[in-house]
């Protein structure tokens, strides 16, 4: 058994930023482990520009926000192993990884980083009839045959969802010669960045049919076509409104989901709507010393809060190891009327920085309606926002003083407001 | 005298507020829709210059990656988007490459240099 202090499990830009938080804040004795053969995740294949606005004021692509992380854990020298997947996590932080040279390594941690980022939903979850021919792909699956391999999935394509990634794809396959025939999306909006829907759709008159889904897949060996339909309020297909498309690709961008095997292997609880860990203001889990950051938490839009999260949980878990990190009790997060979720979800005041970031999802479209916060039965927070989307990540701040003017806050209630 | 209507987007927050610019013999005449200043200055931009930042890949020779990727080191004309993937179709490089390494010098005459976004070591 290695003994290492921190153990990082993700190489992505969760992992790579709690790394350097780690070392920067005192404990060198820090190992990242990452399955794939090169460290920066999801961000390799993420070509397009976009990433990088709020850290390093300037727009960079994917790989070169990743190299910039990449380039300052190599200078620090922290150590990392690739081409390592993690297969196993204790509750007593043993981590259990295989790799081609060192075999099955068991390290014994005293604090470990979840980071291991997320998966797209599959087909599977989405029942769609029909056989299960070639040409049906996870937006993100088709984004790292094009971008990493360069390989074209298909020549004429419709995409189901419009997350950011199906976006991102409908004008790299366009880029690249292919017809991109629709983005069908059955909700009444799109879960991407507006940017995304004028800079990759609109740019390239690409129809975006909202409350629209495919309802059947054509085509025995390779897709032909689908059968695409409209929508009604209640989410289910009209059938008077059924339109035949001609394709050979199907790309599914229908949402992401926490990587959380392994949290669940360490008895870590689980958040139902997030479906990552539940944490508390130093985003540790309900293990004490397993903390979770980044994708694998919640799903992201932009990587500069998935990084300051990340070095966030760094901090924190250097804390922990120095015995800094205080237990107690903790006032709760309450999300209310139209509002999903928050990470933390619990406050413990003894642990809170001057102030603490609450980053949430609202459930709807809401628009000239007001944020408000509430420490118990009195509101302290009361924010007029034109609009409010489930594509877009809020957050709100909340500073220490609240806590040491109010000893006795036992709630805190996030909600939407109509006035 | 020529008149044109051109609806748009703007991208400006989540709002995405409909801007509609009227334009008469080339001048805009007038931009409404906008909530706050900024649609009005996107609508500007976009109505009389809009660019964009290309991205796209390379094949790459004896590298320890089979592709590189690339973009226009800032944004260019929207209407060179075609032409500036055209330059890039059957190019290749070799390896090594450097984030930052130029492509290609002055891509479609738009005095903008297509450079390397991942460094790629030699095989
Ligand atoms: C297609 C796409 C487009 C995006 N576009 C933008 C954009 O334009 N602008 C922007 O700011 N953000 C964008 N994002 C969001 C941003 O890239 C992500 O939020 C960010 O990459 C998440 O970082 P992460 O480290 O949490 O996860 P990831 O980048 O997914 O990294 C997780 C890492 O953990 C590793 N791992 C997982 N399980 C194990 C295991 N068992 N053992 C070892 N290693 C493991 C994985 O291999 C991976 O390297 C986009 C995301 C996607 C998917
Ligand atoms: S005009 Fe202002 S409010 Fe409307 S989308 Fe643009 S930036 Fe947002």
């Amino acid at each position: 058994m290695i003994n290492h202090d921190i153990v990082i499990i993700g190489g992505g830009p969760a992992g790579l930023a709690a790394a350097i938080s780690c070392y920067e804040n005192g404990n060198q004795d820090i190992i990242i482990l990452e399955r794939d053969n090169s460290l920066g995740g999801i961000l390799n294949q993420c070509i397009h520009n976009g990433f990088g606005l709020h850290t390093f004021k300037e727009e960079l692509t994917g790989p070169e926000y990743a190299a910039r992380y990449v380039a300052k854990v190599q200078s620090l020298g922290i150590d990392y192993r690739l081409n390592t997947m993690v297969i196993d996590i204790s509750k007593d932080k043993v981590v259990s990884s295989i790799n081609e040279t060192d075999g099955l390594m068991q390290i014994q941690a005293k604090a470990i980083i979840l980071t291991m980022g997320c998966r797209e939903r599959s087909r599977g979850a989405l029942n769609i009839p029909g056989y299960r021919p070639a040409g049906i792909f996870s937006a993100g699956t088709a984004q790292r045959y094009v971008n990493i391999e360069g390989y074209m999935p298909g020549r004429q394509i419709v995409i189901l969802g419009s997350g950011d990634i199906g976006l991102i794809m409908a004008r790299r396959l366009t880029l690249e010669g292919a017809l991109v025939k629709m983005v069908c999306e059955i909700m009444p909006y799109s879960g991407g960045l507006k940017r995304n829907i004028v800079q990759c759709l609109d740019d390239y008159n690409i129809p975006l049919r909202l409350n629209h889904t495919v309802t059947k897949i054509f085509g025995k060996e390779r897709v032909t076509g689908v059968m695409v339909s409209e929508v009604d309020a209640f989410r289910q297909p009209i059938p008077s409104t059924e339109e035949y498309v001609e394709c050979d690709t199907l790309l599914l961008s229908v949402g992401l989901i926490p990587e959380n095997e392994l949290s669940r292997k360490a008895e870590v609880a689980i958040n139902q709507k997030t479906q990552g860990p539940e944490v508390d203001e130093s985003l540790s889990t309900s293990i004490p010393g397993i903390f979770a950051a980044g994708n694998v938490l919640h799903v992201h839009d932009l990587v500069d809060y998935v990084s300051m999260e990340a070095a966030l949980a760094g901090k924190n878990a250097v804390k922990y190891v120095q015995g800094l990190l205080k237990t107690g009790l903790s006032i709760v997060i309450e999300s209310k009327n139209g509002v999903r979720y928050t990470v933390p979800g619990t406050i413990n005041p003894d642990n809170a920085e001057d102030i603490t970031v609450v980053r949430f999802r609202t459930s709807d479209v809401y628009r000239d309606a007001y944020l408000s916060v509430y420490l118990d039965d009195e509101r302290v927070m009361h924010l007029k926002k034109r609009i409010l989307t489930p594509g877009e990540m809020e957050q709100i701040v909340i500073p220490k003083k609240w806590f040491a003017e109010r000893p006795n806050l036992k709630k805190i209630t996030i909600m939407v407001e109509k006035e | 005298m020529v008149k044109e209507t051109k609806n748009i987007i703007c991208i400006g927050c989540p709002m995405g507020c409909p801007l509609t610019v009227e334009i008469e013999d080339g001048k805009i005449k007038s931009i409404t829709g906008y909530t706050c200043k900024r649609g009005e200055e996107y609508a500007k931009k976009e109505v009389t210059n809009p660019r964009r930042t290309v991205t796209s890949i390379v094949p790459v020779v004896a590298g320890e990656l089979d592709m590189v990727s690339v973009k226009t080191k800032t944004d260019i004309p929207k209407n060179k988007i075609k032409d500036c993937m055209l330059a890039l179709k059957n190019l290749k490089v070799d390896a090594p490459i450097d984030i930052g390494d130029v492509i290609i010098e002055n891509v479609c005459e738009t005095g903008v240099p297509i450079i390397a976004t991942k460094a790629v070591k030699r095989r």
